[in-house]
């Protein structure tokens, strides 16, 4: 899995791109982690657009990461989540500590109010 | 006379072995012409057998072997996933949404709550020192077939 990322102002959009499985998700949360310390990130969105498989080793990642934001009073969001994705989130009760968008902008405007 | 066909594919407790073991059962099962969200749909339940019996049942030290059974059946999909490892003290308490032996590792604790999400019927045999049983199965939608 491949992590890319764009950060707007002191918000970081993490782009997923591939399989977020156990076995990928450590590098991911080491990458998205060293990024947040780097850039004085405070609040934290993921782009589900180009993942093509998840377990609930995804949930793990979100969750930690949500941790380490809320610690800084900052916010998570995801976007572009499919719908086995959104099932995943929706069945762990994810969504009641991190917010869904419609897409980037949609959640930037939140974030930054 | 009903389809038959099965399969058996054994692989040790590597998490490169993860996708490795998706990759191999969506092979086998696509003979029954499944529908990409069926396919899907099996893929992450087995996804989180496997990964539960690569993270619980042996050692990080210690190679240890899992196995996976597929047999189809008409238009059922049957999937066994069995180690050979530590086993589940409390088979009801790991079911439970949310309890993870292992936080630290940022284990969500929702693998046998996803599972049930994904597949028809679930059921999970386990002894303590001799190893767990995962049994799965998925009847595919006959209409559109």
């Amino acid at each position: 899995m491949r992590v890319s990322f764009e950060t707007i102002d002191n918000i970081l959009i993490a782009e997923l791109d591939g399989e977020l499985d156990h076995h990928t998700a450590k590098e991911v949360r080491d990458e998205i982690d060293k990024t947040i310390d780097a850039f004085f990130i405070k609040h934290l969105i993921f782009d589900f657009k180009n993942v093509t498989f998840m377990d609930s080793s995804g949930i793990g990642v979100i969750i930690g990461r949500y941790n380490k934001i809320h610690d800084m009073n900052g916010k998570v969001g995801v976007f572009n989540c499919n719908k086995y994705v959104d099932k995943i989130f929706a069945v762990s009760d994810l969504y009641s500590i991190v917010d869904k968008f419609h897409d980037a902008d949609e959640a930037i405007k939140v974030f930054n109010k | 006379m009903t389809y038959h066909n099965r399969m058996k594919l054994e692989f040790i407790n590597k998490s490169e072995n993860e996708s490795f073991a998706r990759v191999a059962v969506a092979a086998f099962v696509s003979q029954m012409d499944p529908t990409i969200e069926e396919l899907i749909e099996l893929k992450t339940a087995l996804s989180e057998a496997v990964t539960n019996s690569i993270i619980h049942a042996y050692d990080k030290s210690q190679e240890g072997i899992i196995e996976i059974y597929c047999t189809i059946k008409e238009y059922t999909v049957q999937v066994i996933i069995e180690d050979h490892g530590i086993g589940i003290e409390d088979i009801n308490k790991a079911r439970e949404p949310l309890y993870t032996s292992k936080p630290e590792q940022e284990r969500s604790g929702m693998g046998f709550t996803v599972m049930e999400t994904f597949v028809d019927e679930l059921d999970v045999q386990s002894l303590p020192g001799e190893g767990t049983k995962v049994t799965m199965k998925k009847t595919l939608n006959r209409d559109i077939h």
